[in-house]
């Protein structure tokens, strides 16, 4: 018998499998909204309604995107590498750290077109540093990056609240947040933007921060599919044998590539600090990075992929907000069982399906289409 | 001097008592990975233990049935990380995250539609509970120095459970080095092959091991909910199953390291508490997000090799395709 990835048609492969799997987890998710004794449809109309249903829910959809966006793709190319970055949450504290401090910094001083590309150099630096560290033990000393992202990840958590509550405090205050950012360090949102034509629109935490992701998902099909650098990504992920003979220097690969999965990330605090909150405070990644995990493994790694589940993930959190309004049984937690649901069918249960529509598949086609196919 | 003995003593008693859940998740995961299944679930099966018994406890009143209930789901959660990494090869780290995620949606949802409390459960109390246990003879022997005092003190009065994860750690030591079990179990984490031609189902073996670590992580569980607190509170595990994880790989996936591991990060943590504000002669102020962070800094040293090397089962990872 020959590898079962050779015989099936692409179309089924990319398609048709990855859709029965997004199935699965809704459908087991509808069975768990019905065990608590609560409308399945009723509660998927509530939450379309709640995610595109008018402007004000639509920017909140597109913003929960963009950052699902950052952490989707910073998983997505690390994968490439056969690299598991958990540390996205991490990542994006550690570079919405680096912005906050820069801002703090410069936000008397100069105005927005100024700060706002030294932000993303800054945040990017930021969030490669906070990678580097455990891609360089998993290169050159062996340790294992899923272990170590995760280590970083609490140790990251920390980091920024001791610098929040012993540095950065506001004196007086007794919250730990940094005192608010000048209007120089505000990313206009779309309420702005939509102004500057005269269109009104609500407001909504969503800023051109969106921009960036979507520039950042362009960069990274860029990166992986027409540079020589992204070519050693993909070798080193499909081959580590086969990568290190053709003269790649896997361990350099290696780092490269999670520096630039920690820039992505980090991305999440622009959005973040210098879009939303506009002060630097505790916990604003919420969880971000480890929605990317799903969100890249529902993309299945290719940008648009990331896109399109990114605004899937979008409208679930809104929706799932609204929709614990409306039905108080349903809390804003509903969201998270989906998540782990899509995360169990898209990724660990990925090949759950397979054999059987191999079966079909083979009954349906006469034999000789097959024996071509091969 | 004795209040300087005994503030060690009731640190150490604090020690002991947040070590607990770390040290029942630190032997499941012993056994997982010993077997060659990663498992970053702990955190998952203890959460969703920890409600499960809570919330068993709060309807039947019994701490017992509570224990019962969160066994059965956190041995439940670990079959289906089974499921996914041995039968169907998949992931085993998306598998473990996935099993996370849906303790923490999970516990929240239900515990809203079926308490409406906003996640949390009834209080318990009473036979709900698992109440501390003196051990014979410790008001006797309360009055002699230090010896009586440590007996008293730091060794009775715990519950149940805080004595079931001690008892564990040589369980779990007989059980890989001494039984033919505990042989397989590691053979099949080192080597499947080798394992599968001697005729033993390595499938089968790796499902007994992921069991043996949800009954321990249920254990934990149900020591969070119904014994060191009164009821189930959302998040209630609090990256104690992370912080095992890290304890097992710095015990270097053995059962007494492991254990040692567990109480250093414990009286890590019970320190962390008790130094808040306090400054050490020589060093100043320690703040408390570094000793809270102490733990995973010293595993990560640990892993990049500058303390000792800690190797993990060789065949780890690594879904078992039989050959034919």
């Amino acid at each position: 018998m020959s590898s079962p990835s050779k015989t099936l048609p692409a179309w089924i492969d990319v398609g048709l499998i990855p859709l029965i799997n997004i199935t699965f987890a809704f459908i087991v998710s509808g069975l768990v909204i019905f065990i608590i004794g609560e409308d399945p449809i009723e509660a998927v109309k509530l939450l379309v309604y709640g995610a595109f249903g008018n402007d004000y829910n639509l920017g909140y959809t597109l913003y929960y995107t963009t950052n699902f966006i950052f952490t989707g793709l910073a998983v997505a190319v690390a994968f490439h590498a056969s690299l598991f970055n958990i540390g996205g949450e991490g990542q994006a504290y550690i570079g919405g750290l680096g912005v906050g401090l820069l801002c703090l910094a410069l936000d008397q001083y100069v105005p927005l077109w100024v700060i706002l590309p030294l932000a993303i150099i800054v945040s990017g630096l930021f969030g490669a540093a906070w990678a580097y560290i455990p891609a360089y033990l998993q290169a050159y000393r062996g340790s294992h990056i899923v272990i170590t992202t995760i280590m970083f990840n609490f140790i990251a958590y920390s980091l920024i609240n001791y610098i929040l509550t012993n540095v950065l405090i506001e004196p007086g205050s007794g919250s730990p947040e940094s005192r608010d950012l000048l209007e120089t360090a505000h990313i206009p949102t779309f309420q702005d933007a939509f102004g500057w034509f005269g269109i009104k629109i609500e407001y909504t935490p969503l800023n051109l921060s969106i921009l960036l992701a979507l520039i950042s998902s362009v960069f990274v099909w860029l990166f992986l599919w027409h540079t020589r650098w992204g070519y050693a990504v993909r070798m080193l992920g499909f081959n580590n044998n086969a990568a290190n003979y053709s003269g790649i220097n896997t361990r350099r690969v290696i780092v490269g590539t999670m520096c630039l999965s920690g820039a992505l990330a980090s991305f999440v605090g622009i959005n973040e600090i210098m879009g939303v909150h506009h002060r630097l405070i505790m916990d604003f990644p919420a969880g971000y990075g480890y929605t990317g995990i799903a969100v890249a493994l529902m993309g299945r790694n290719h940008p648009i992929g990331i896109v399109i589940a990114s605004l899937l993930f979008g409208a679930l959190y809104q929706g799932g907000t609204e929709l614990s309004f409306e039905i108080s049984t349903i809390q804003k937690e509903m969201v998270l069982t989906i998540q782990g649901f899509v995360i169990l069918f898209c990724g660990a249960l990925a090949y759950m399906a397979r054999p059987t529509i191999e079966r079909f598949f083979f009954a349906l086609t006469p034999k000789n289409q097959t024996v071509a196919a091969e | 001097m004795d209040d300087t003995l005994l503030l060690l003593i009731s640190a150490l008693d604090s020690t002991l008592r947040v070590s607990t859940p770390l040290v029942l998740c630190a032997m499941a995961g012993i056994f997982s990975e010993r077997s060659g299944i990663i498992d970053i679930s702990l955190e998952g099966k203890l959460l969703a233990g920890a409600f499960a018994a809570a919330a068993a406890a709060a309807v039947s009143g019994s701490a017992f049935v509570g224990l019962g209930a969160a066994i059965m789901t956190s041995v439940v959660m670990a079959l289906l990380h089974g499921f996914a990494c041995i039968t169907h090869r998949g992931n085993q780290v998306v598998s473990g995250l996935a099993i996370n995620i849906l303790a923490s949606g999970l516990t929240v949802t239900l515990g809203v539609a079926w308490f409406h409390k906003g996640g949390q459960t009834p209080t318990l109390s009473g036979d709900a509970r698992f109440s501390p246990i003196t051990l014979p003879g410790a008001e006797t022997l309360a009055d002699i120095p230090l010896l009586g005092q440590i007996y008293t003190e730091l060794l009775s009065g715990h519950n149940l459970l805080v004595y079931v994860a001690f008892i564990a750690v040589p369980i779990t030591w007989w059980i890989l080095y001494k039984t033919r079990f505990g042989l397989r179990l590691r053979a099949v984490g080192e080597n499947p092959q080798a394992v599968d031609t001697a005729g033993i189902s390595v499938t089968l073996l790796r499902y007994r091991a992921v069991i043996c670590a949800g009954i321990l992580c249920g254990i934990a569980g149900a020591y969070l909910s119904t014994g060191q607190n009164a009821a189930f509170g959302k998040e209630m595990s609090a990256g104690q199953g992370y912080i095992a994880l890290a304890a097992m790989i710095f015990g270097k996936w053995k059962p007494l390291p492991g254990l040692l591991a567990c109480l250093l990060f414990g009286f890590l943590d019970a320190m962390a508490v008790r130094l808040q504000g306090v400054s050490l002669p020589g060093i100043g102020e320690i703040p408390v997000q570094f000793m809270q962070a102490l733990p995973y800094i010293l595993t990560v040293v640990l892993l990049a090799g500058f303390i000792g090397k800690a190797v993990a089962p060789k065949a780890i990872g690594n879904p078992y395709v039989k050959e034919r």
